[in-house]
């Protein structure tokens, strides 16, 4: 089975630093996986690249084989990748089934249709979307007054509207209450299972990650570290350093000044 | 030679009151992060009361004691405007504060008319500088070389208060962050304030110290602020050096303007303008503006729906009511309900770029006049049937908004209100200046409509039917997916990119509707008055629809079309008070401060508290 996302020595910098340098891995279909690591290692400048908000310095992305370094935001949708946000990006003056019936107008190619009213269109799709996430009762609530964790809920019905083989998350239980998160994450791995889409997340809470991902990816000063399943991870000597401290980071320094 | 460089220091003397303009506005803009609109007025009442002053104070330390005293003076008037007009805004949507700013310039200019009558007041002389200095045989005047030496040393006094001092570390803080300074214990009203002081001497001492040069006079404010605007967006916002630059580029180039090309100096700012912006969006010194997400400030917008039966049947009703019109009452109502029609589908065409985009456009009369002017040259010079050219008004504004929005939808927030105003402005300076073709002030007349529509009753009927179906169009298009989209990138242009929309493009084709809107409009209003003059494009024209709309609320669909009914019902009557625009003023500021939510969204909130309509909570 070839991947769905294929990464190839994926460098970043921003001046001299290198946030990220020559990271390379893949997701396969169906995969639940986790890239994680301590503030500052680069997860957020990794995630940008793969969804088009930053062109990489040099290195290749591939989506189920095709080239996609560089590719504004909006071509990578359309290649079928859904994302969501670590802080909501939702329409707050819409209703809920609004949001995603926007989003469905947009994978339909309706954007610059005239005629129609937008509120009927693609309804039924809209509310079955939101049946998976559990809001189709607050289908027609306006979305400025909904609580954070349905937003988050919300944003993850909207990125499933193009149907997509991939969805990158970008800490997807940030700023949720503890009992939130574990539901969210077991629905998201319940659409995983269910309809087959590949997710790679960023996560800070570690219940959630190793109760959840089947892989885990460990990135410390740009470098992955550590790439497999949670026992091997958990019992690499690298990763119990960096999030225990075994003095790295600080003889990182020392070396570097 | 000789004549070039005595040009080249005239254009350095006007340089002086230019940059002191507008690096008051750029200082005040790069904390408070508001567009003070009403800067203009502060530089005249500068001048008002350097002439006042230097009538009572004698001799050369009079003189120049006036010109300290006046930038003291309008600084402390501009820290009244600040406590009681800009303080309870700070935290609504940028809109607010520019229309408010607005409200202060209507006050300003009634109270100096009030105070020192509507005659132009020459300034006068500075003493010991009366006379002119032979440089290579040309003469420039004395006066001029002060100001050439003095304009220097207001920058460096600037610079060293910004890199030197503890109240310049602050400032430069608070442009970068000023919640972060306000975490760190700095009380930022009172830095706000301060910061209004400064700028707004600034302009002050700008007013007062061009006075033997210009005098004073009841237009200036709307004179000097298209300048300070180009200067501020060519210099960057926010930045003092930029503003000397751009200020220096300006004058010199509007001197040699006046010599070489006297036909296309006011033209000749804007081209130079558009060419830095081009290469630089964010001006010579300016740093890229952080978009913000639009239009979430303050309450989000309510979730919007088709009118239901009652709403329809209000609107056929009304309709039924416009209709019956020619056979009840005079042709004067005719024409005054005309005005009404036309009005409210220029400002439902700005509402739809405003409210549904959350682009806030300075220039939209530049489609408006434009429309109207392409259908007056085609009728004149080319006798082109009226049928024609009414329909090339809306080709050729919409034309003109897909060229101005190209430039225009790249940048954001303030820079795009300022690129929107810069453009009108050139479109206007153009029409102005290019008298053979435009007829210039003048303007160009005997544009009437065919003969099957020139009676007042059947123009009116057009109207209705036109107008009336354009608002129609403007309202379903909020409606349809292109409105939706609109909607989704003004609440989060980061979403809405992340699922494949093209966001700039689609900012740019709903730019291009309400332009072509905002022609059809013109093209109405210049075959129903049969001429067309360049008032029509000028500055006050775009912050008229702006008003209305805001009067009529800005987070509802119909706010544009009630306020500019509204407005224009009470116009006539209320222009016939003396000081109209003191009470206007007063009343725009007053809503911005007390019902921000306009007409419609106030008549609304009052009908869902009891109870006729149903609230946010659920929509069927």
């Amino acid at each position: 089975m070839s991947a769905v996302l294929k990464v190839e020595n994926l460098v970043r910098t921003f001046g001299g630093v290198k946030a990220v340098n020559g990271v390379s891995f893949e997701v396969m279909p169906g995969e639940l996986k986790a890239l994680i690591g301590p503030n500052g290692a680069g997860k957020s400048t990794c995630f940008n690249m793969l969804m088009g908000q930053l062109k990489p310095t040099s290195g290749k992305v591939y989506l189920n084989g095709k080239n996609i370094t560089g590719k504004p935001p909006r071509a990578i949708w359309r290649r079928g990748v859904g994302r969501t946000f670590q802080i909501t990006g939702t329409y707050q003056s819409m209703t809920v089934a609004e949001n995603v019936q926007m989003a469905l107008i947009s994978h339909h190619r309706k954007v610059y249709s005239v005629l129609p009213y937008a509120y009927k269109l693609y309804r039924d799709e809209a509310l079955a979307l939101l049946d998976v996430v559990g809001m189709a009762d607050q289908a027609d609530r306006a979305c400025a007054i909904l609580a954070y964790g349905d937003l988050k809920r919300l944003e993850l019905a909207i990125a499933l509207a193009n149907d997509p083989k991939l969805l990158l998350m970008d800490e997807p239980t940030a700023g949720m209450a503890p009992k939130e998160r574990i539901n969210l994450m077991q629905l998201t791995s319940d659409i995983v299972r269910d309809r087959g889409v590949s997710v790679l997340f960023t996560e800070h809470d570690m219940d959630v990650v190793f109760a959840h991902a089947h892989h885990i990816m460990v990135l410390n000063r740009g470098e992955l570290i550590a790439d497999g399943q949670a026992a091997e991870v958990r019992n690499n000597p690298q990763v119990q350093e960096v999030y225990l401290g075994g003095g790295t980071l600080y003889k990182q320094e020392i070396a570097d000044a | 030679m000789g004549f070039f460089v005595a040009q080249l220091l005239t254009g350095l003397a006007n340089a002086a009151a230019l940059f002191l303009v507008a690096s008051g506005l750029s200082l005040i803009f790069g904390v408070t992060r508001i567009v003070n609109f009403a800067h203009g007025s502060l530089y005249m009442l500068g001048a008002y009361f350097g002439i006042t002053l230097m009538n009572i104070l004698p001799g050369a330390f009079g003189f120049w004691g006036s010109i300290v005293l006046s930038g003291l003076i309008v600084g402390l008037i501009g820290v009244i405007i600040e406590m009681f007009v800009l303080r309870p805004v700070y935290r609504a949507p940028e809109l607010f504060q520019l229309v408010a700013t607005f409200g202060v310039i209507l006050v300003i200019q009634d109270l100096a008319l009030l105070i020192w009558g509507a005659e132009d007041q020459l300034g006068p002389r500075a003493p010991g500088l009366k006379s002119v200095v032979r440089i290579l045989g040309e003469p420039v005047p004395q006066y001029d070389l002060a100001l050439i030496a003095i304009t220097p040393f207001i920058l460096l006094g600037l610079w060293w208060l910004i890199a030197k001092t503890r109240i310049g570390i602050l400032v430069r803080a608070a442009t970068q962050d000023r919640e972060m300074v306000g975490a760190l214990g700095v009380n930022q009203s009172w830095l706000f304030t301060g910061v209004f002081f400064l700028g707004s001497a600034l302009a002050g001492l700008g007013g007062a110290i061009q006075l033997p040069k210009g005098g004073a006079d009841l237009l200036m404010d709307l004179n000097i602020i298209s300048a300070v605007f180009v200067v501020v967006v060519i210099g960057g916002m926010g930045s003092i050096p930029g503003a000397f630059v751009a200020s220096v580029l300006i004058s010199v180039l509007n001197v040699f303007g006046v010599s070489y090309i006297p036909q296309s100096t006011l033209v000749l700012m804007y081209v130079v303008m558009a060419v830095v912006l081009l290469i630089r969006p964010y001006g010579l010194f300016g740093r890229e503006e952080k978009a913000g997400e639009h239009g979430q400030v303050g309450e989000p917008d309510r979730p919007i729906r088709p009118a239901g039966l009652v709403g329809r049947s209000f609107v056929a009703v009304l309709l039924i009511g416009l209709a019956a019109v020619p056979f009840l009452f005079s042709n004067f109502s005719q024409v005054l309900i005309t005005d009404i029609i036309i009005a409210c589908l220029f400002a439902a065409s700005l509402q739809f770029i405003l409210s549904t985009g959350g682009l806030v456009s300075f220039g939209h009369a530049a489609y408006f006049g434009g429309g109207a002017y392409a259908a007056a040259l085609l009728v004149s010079y080319t006798e082109t049937p009226m049928e024609l050219a009414f329909l090339f008004a809306p080709l050729a504004a919409g034309l003109l908004a897909i060229v101005f929005g190209w430039f225009c939808i790249r940048l954001s927030g303030v820079y795009f209100a300022m690129l929107t105003l810069a453009f009108s402005q050139l479109i206007w300076s153009l029409v102005f200046q290019w008298y053979d073709l435009t007829g210039g002030d003048d303007g160009l007349v005997n544009i009437w409509p065919s003969e099957w529509l020139s009676g007042t009753t059947t123009y009116y009927y057009f109207t209705l039917i036109v107008g009336v179906g354009g608002i129609i169009l403007l309202r379903h298009l909020n409606h349809a997916p292109l409105g939706y989209t609109l909607r989704a990138t003004r609440d989060s242009a980061r979403q809405a990119e992340a699922t494949g929309i093209n966001v700039n493009v689609v900012q740019w084709t709903a730019f291009a509707v309400a332009g072509a809107l905002a022609g059809l409009a013109g093209g109405l209003f210049v075959f129903s008055k049969g001429s067309i003059f360049p008032n029509e494009l000028e500055i006050g024209k775009s912050f008229d629809a702006l008003i209305v709309v805001f009067l009529g609320g800005v987070k509802t669909l119909s706010g544009g079309v009630v306020g500019a009914a509204f407005m224009e019902t009470i116009k006539d009557w209320l222009t016939r008070l003396e000081y109209w625009r003191l009470i206007l003023g007063l009343v725009i500021i007053g809503v911005v401060i007390i019902a921000p939510d306009g007409i419609v969204g106030s008549l609304r909130k009052v009908s869902e508290k009891i109870g006729l309509r149903r609230t946010e909570e659920f929509m069927k």
